[in-house]
Parts: C-alpha cells; sequence; structure tokens
C-alpha cells in the first residue's frame, strides 16, 4: 500500500485539534515514557501543552540522539545544477515565470565545483535542480553522477520526482540518497500553490520515496516546507510519512529536513498565520526524534547561525555548510574565506541564512564538543565502487 | 586492586590478547577522546568502520585511522553500511588493499534502524571470506543455530548482540547466549548492547570470552574514564567466570552426600 492510500484516510485534522487541547497530564505521560509511539502521542508533544517542557524534551531529544548517532553530525553541500524549471510553485525562486537569469551548469563545471567542495572537506553532496526535462534529463544527472563519484562517495539528489526506471539508472549511477519534500501535506494548499506544471501531481510527489526505495535508494528523504499551511499539521503528516515508510521501506534509511520558507524570488507572501517561530521548529525537532529515535535529521543554512549552533546538540544529525543555492554559483566563490565574490546572486533559489564558511561551521560543532563527520559512506559500497 | 586480577589471555585466530574488552571507534566526539578512551580501556582490539576510513589515499578529512597506533592495537576493519555479502565483500578487499589487516568484522545490516544483522547475508559473505584467507569475526543475532553455521565456515569468532546497537539495553539475549556460549568451538563476543559495566560483567560471567563496548563509552561525559570502569568490569566478570560462580556450576554438590546410606 502506498503512501498515498493512507493520506486521505488519516484524521489529520482532529490531530491538530488534539494537539492544541492536549492536557498537560498528557503531555507529562508521554515525556515520562520517553517516546511517543503514535501519532496521538506526537501531537502531544507539538502541543501548545508540551511548550513549558521544551527543555525536558530537548534532553530526551538530545540522548536518544548521541545513543543512536553518537556525538556526531555529518556534514553534506548542496551543489544545484540547474535552474531551469517548468512548474509555477508560487513560493520558489525557481518558479517558470520569474524573470531570473535560467543557467545550467555545464559538467565541467560542476566537477570544477565538486573538487572546490571537496576540498573543504566535503565527501558528501547534493545535486539540486529544478524540474525541467529538456535541461535536466535522467541521462544528464546519471551522466554528472559518474562524473563525480570519485570525488564524492556519497552523492544524493533532490530533483522533480521520476519513475521507478528513472531513478534505477540514477542509483546504478552510483546515488545513495534520494530527497523530495512534499512542500505541503494539505491537499487544498498544495493545489493552491503549484497551479501549473508537472508538480500539479500531489499524489505522485507523494510516492516519491516509496519509487525511490523500489529503485534502490539506501536513504530517502521526506519533509515538509512550514510556512505554506499549518505547521502542527504539517508535521503530523510528515510523522505519519516516515512511520509509514519505516514499515513500508525497512531497507532504507529515513532522513527528516525541517525547512522554513525563506525570502525568495516571486514576492510570495507568507500568511502570518503559518509562521513556524524557533521554538516551535525547536519543538518540533524534539517531538520527531521522541517519534522516530533512529531516522536522521537533517539542517540545511536556511537557518541562522544562533539556531542552528543551538541544534547541534538537540537532534540534528546531517548539516549542510557553506552552501550556494545559485547553479555554477561556488565557481565564484573565494576559496579560502568561502565569501561570494559576485555581488549579485539573481539565479538563486532562496537566499541562505547561515554563510558562514565550512570550516568554520565545523569548528562551531566540535566546540559544541561533537565531531564534524566529512565521510561517512565509501564508494565500494555502489556497484559501481571498481570504477 | 583490580590490577591484581589476572585473567587467561583471549586467543582470536593467530592472536592473543590480554585484554579480553574491545572497543569501537564511532560516536565520538573527537578523534582525541577516542585515542584517550582506548588507550584508557586497555583493549589491544580496536574496530574501525571502513565508510569513515580513507580507503583510497591518504585524507585529512577521513582521518579516523590516524588516530589509532597499529602497533599498539589491531585494528579490525568492520563492514558497517554494507546491505549485503557483496557489499561486505567488497569493501573488504579494499580495506585489505588499502593496507588493512586481513581481519574483518563482518556486519551486514540491511535495516538502517535497528542496524540487525542479516543473518543470510553474513554467513555468504563468511564463506567468501573464510575461503579468501580472512579471520572472519560475524556480528550476528544471538542464534545458536547461525552461530554454529558460521563455525562451520570457519569464522574466528562469534560476535552476538545483547540487544541492538546503542541500545544501552544489556543482555536481553541472555538465554540463547547461553547456548551459543555452551556450544561454542570459538571465542564469543558480546556485542552490542552493552550499556553499563555491569552489563559487561554479567556477560562474562555468562561466560562469554570477550566484549566489544562502543556507544557506552563514545558518549559518556568522560569517555577514558568510562572505557575504565568498562575494563574493570570486564575483568571482574571474567576473574570470577574463571574461578567459578556457585549459580553457573554445571555440577551440584550437596554438603551432605546423598548417598551415604548406601555404604
Amino acid at each position: 500500500m502506498r503512501f498515498s492510500d493512507v493520506l486521505p484516510t488519516l484524521p489529520l485534522d482532529a490531530l491538530v485539534q488534539q494537539s492544541h487541547d492536549t492536557s498537560e497530564q498528557t503531555v507529562q505521560r508521554v515525556l515520562a515514557q520517553g517516546r511517543a509511539t503514535n501519532l496521538t502521542e506526537f501531537a502531544a508533544l507539538l502541543s501548545p501543552a508540551a511548550q513549558p517542557y521544551l527543555e525536558q524534551m530537548a534532553a530526551a531529544s538530545m540522548q536518544l540522539t548521541q545513543k543512536y548517532f553518537g556525538k556526531t553530525i555529518r556534514m553534506f553541500a548542496p551543489l544545484y545544477l540547474s535552474n531551469e524549471c517548468i512548474n509555477i510553485c508560487t513560493y520558489c525562486g525557481f518558479s517558470r515565470n520569474n524573470p531570473i537569469p535560467r543557467i545550467t551548469t555545464p559538467m565541467d563545471q560542476v566537477v570544477d565545483e565538486t573538487r572546490k567542495l571537496a576540498r573543504k572537506g566535503f565527501r558528501a553532496l547534493l545535486l539540486v535542480a529544478g524540474e525541467h526535462p529538456k535541461y535536466v534529463s535522467n541521462g544528464y544527472v546519471a551522466d554528472v553522477i559518474r562524473e563525480l563519484l570519485p570525488i564524492m562517495p556519497n552523492i544524493g539528489i533532490e530533483l522533480g520526482p521520476l519513475e521507478t526506471d528513472a531513478y534505477r539508472s540514477i542509483v546504478d549511477a552510483g546515488a545513495e540518497n534520494l530527497i523530495c519534500y512534499q512542500e505541503s501535506y494539505h491537499p487544498e494548499t498544495y493545489a493552491g500553490l503549484h497551479p501549473a506544471g508537472p508538480k500539479k501531481k500531489f499524489n505522485f510527489r507523494l510516492e516519491t520515496p516509496e519509487r525511490g526505495y523500489d529503485a534502490g535508494f539506501r536513504r530517502v528523504g521526506i519533509g515538509p516546507l512550514f510556512g505554506l499551511y499549518n505547521w502542527r499539521y504539517e508535521a503530523i503528516a510528515t510523522a505519519a510519512h516516515g512511520l509509514h515508510l519505516l514499515r513500508h521501506c525497512w531497507k532504507s534509511q529515513l532522513s527528516i529536513a525541517l525547512p522554513r520558507m525563506r525570502p525568495a524570488a516571486g514576492g510570495w507572501t507568507p500568511n502570518p498565520e503559518f509562521h513556524m517561530y524557533d521554538r516551535d521548529l525547536v519543538q518540533a525537532i524534539a517531538a520527531f526524534r521522541l517519534l522516530l529515535p533512529h531516522a536522521a535529521i537533517s539542517m540545511s543554512t536556511r537557518e541562522h547561525p544562533t539556531l542552528r549552533n543551538g541544534l547541534v546538540r538537540l537532534g540534528v544529525t546531517h548539516m549542510s555548510a557553506g552552501s550556494c543555492t545559485e547553479p555554477g554559483g561556488y565557481s565564484s566563490y573565494d576559496e579560502e574565506a568561502w565569501v561570494q565574490t559576485k555581488t549579485a546572486q539573481e539565479g538563486e533559489q532562496f537566499h541562505i541564512s547561515d554563510s558562514r564558511a565550512p570550516h568554520v561551521v565545523a569548528d562551531m560543532i566540535r566546540q559544541q564538543g561533537y565531531e564534524p563527520v566529512w565521510k561517512d559512506h565509501d564508494i565500494s559500497f555502489t556497484p559501481t565502487g571498481s570504477r | 586492586m583490580i590490577d591484581a586480577l589476572t585473567t587467561q589471555p583471549l586467543r582470536i585466530g593467530d592472536r592473543e590478547f590480554s585484554s579480553r574488552l574491545l572497543v569501537g571507534t564511532g560516536k565520538f566526539a573527537s578523534g582525541d577522546f577516542m585515542r584517550e578512551a582506548c588507550a584508557a580501556s586497555e583493549t589491544g582490539l580496536v574496530t574501525v568502520a571502513l565508510k569513515r576510513a580513507a580507503l583510497q589515499g591518504p585524507d585529512e578529512f577521513a582521518d579516523i585511522l590516524d588516530y589509532l597506533d597499529q602497533d599498539r592495537y589491531l585494528v579490525l576493519p568492520n563492514t558497517a553500511g554494507a546491505m549485503n555479502a557483496e557489499e561486505a565483500v567488497r569493501i573488504a578487499r579494499l580495506a585489505e588493499a588499502a593496507g588493512l589487516p586481513k581481519w574483518v568484522k563482518l556486519e551486514i545490516h540491511p535495516d538502517p534502524n535497528y542496524l540487525l544483522p542479516d543473518p543470510i547475508e553474513t554467513l555468504k559473505a563468511a564463506e567468501v571470506l573464510v575461503e579468501e584467507g580472512w579471520t572472519v569475526l560475524p556480528y550476528i543475532n544471538a542464534d545458536p543455530v547461525l552461530a554454529a553455521r558460521l563455525q562451520d565456515v570457519g569464522c574466528a569468532t562469534v560476535m552476538p548482540l545483547g540487544s541492538p546497537i546503542g541500545s544501552n539495553r544489556g543482555l536481553e539475549t541472555a538465554a540463547q547466549l547461553k547456548i551459543i556460549i555452551e556450544q561454542a568451538r570459538v571465542p564469543v563476543v558480546v556485542d552490542a548492547g552493552i550499556g553499563t559495566p555491569s552489563h559487561a560483567a554479567a556477560a562474562m560471567e555468562l561466560g562469554a570470552d570477550a566484549v566489544l563496548v562502543n556507544t557506552a563509552i563514545a558518549v559518556a561525559s568522560n569517555p577514558a574514564q568510562m572505557a575504565r570502569a568498562f575494563a574493570a568490569a570486564v575483568i571482574a566478570g571474567r576473574t570470577a567466570y574463571e574461578l567459578g560462580l556457585p549459580g553457573i556450576q554445571e555440577k551440584a554438590a550437596a554438603t551432605s552426600p546423598l548417598t551415604a546410606f548406601l555404604g
């Protein structure tokens, strides 16, 4: 059974209401058992009644994370291949009607940028692109992966959803990780935000992790985009998705990201009613950890340095650093200081909030008593590893 | 006081180790913490996940092996991350090519959550690697039949789990461990789930030949001190086992002979 069959049967609105109505006693009971074991208990941890228990939740989250991941943070870098896109997503800088310069990075430049990232320490790369069959075809991505694998042993993709066979050829090329954020699990909201392009197909996107799993990805990443709809609704739906994948995709590591909207080209105005505050985000991360102790939780540079520093110990397991969200953007970075030398970055997807250099972030992680782990995968695990 | 206790050395393959504590190197807050904890544990055998090591040449960003003095420890490469026999065999061969000893801790866990080992793939990989001359130490669930099968294949130890990796739940598989120990022709190393020194001591009192500890040392507030605590517990448990504990003596001995009346 696919998650697209499950989602419509879930009482998500009722769970959101239940979360609002949670009593302090329920929160205490869930915290006393040290884990959330179902969506009702997860909703309790997201509740307003749980807010006074944030410190206790954070401590429990830290302890569980240390048990399964140790005092380590795995480092990765995103690399944007192209901002060509045929979709209209009203909140995204790459949306097809936005008058931004459209760039698809040529292969030799992709290789140069990857080498540059490798010199900064990265051994894990996330390839990102808009959805465009002409510029970002399956064959192109597989070629890129084959070319980069000797430089980066761990490669993930975050592209428009593909069919299983297309994913299979990407896995065969050596990709380990597939990320596809649903953006919103609320079908009406989703429909309003995606008026045109293949991304309109809510269920096709929702089933992406399962198709990726069938194709052999070792890690599948899911997440909402907070700020588009009620954050508790999105968190509960993401949790339900995670629980489903744990049962049905048992050989894949589940990875969760909890990105919040950032300003982007196109002038999308957020609805203040859906704003997720820093405290809400921390509460959500701790709640996810208490529900899914083994899940990887990834944190990108879209969050500000103070928050990222604080999250190192609170349940996050993977962090990007020094990221550029514009295709070809790393080429104009000063390698030593890791600052953008170009003044305008009109082709970026969104503007990052933590622009610290990778080595500065790594030092910060060490200061928190954690080890930044750069390499945690080997080329020999891929079928093509002998190359 | 603990120094006054001596235990028989541990023999695995063609090597002898004075310590019966094996240490894992993942999850430490830094390479220095890891190095200090290994030294404090007085272990002779440390295991390293190959996926974190530089196998294709020196790499300052994957330098975990640089923290381990290979004259002092036998570095036991492990195949964590491998999801099937083929991957495990491939990465083991790569480790050998990179100059590591031809020893391998076989870890094949397709389930990335509980990291429970796959018995079928483990047996397959063990057959291949033993045939190629490796000293193979397989991580397994506490399954006595699988343990026997792996010994038939020629594995140098069996390493059954006490409870899932990182869980710190101790010897939840004690009943099965006892059977494995009873039937063992090779050293039995209890691996995974040992969260406290008392768990380690309990494993040794059961008759395990050694224990492997990682998480409980690595995430302790003072890993080196915790390593010492585990080392002491292992020695205490083993000493008691070698002396013979009343509770685990196989033969009953009544204080007054029960058959004296027969004359």
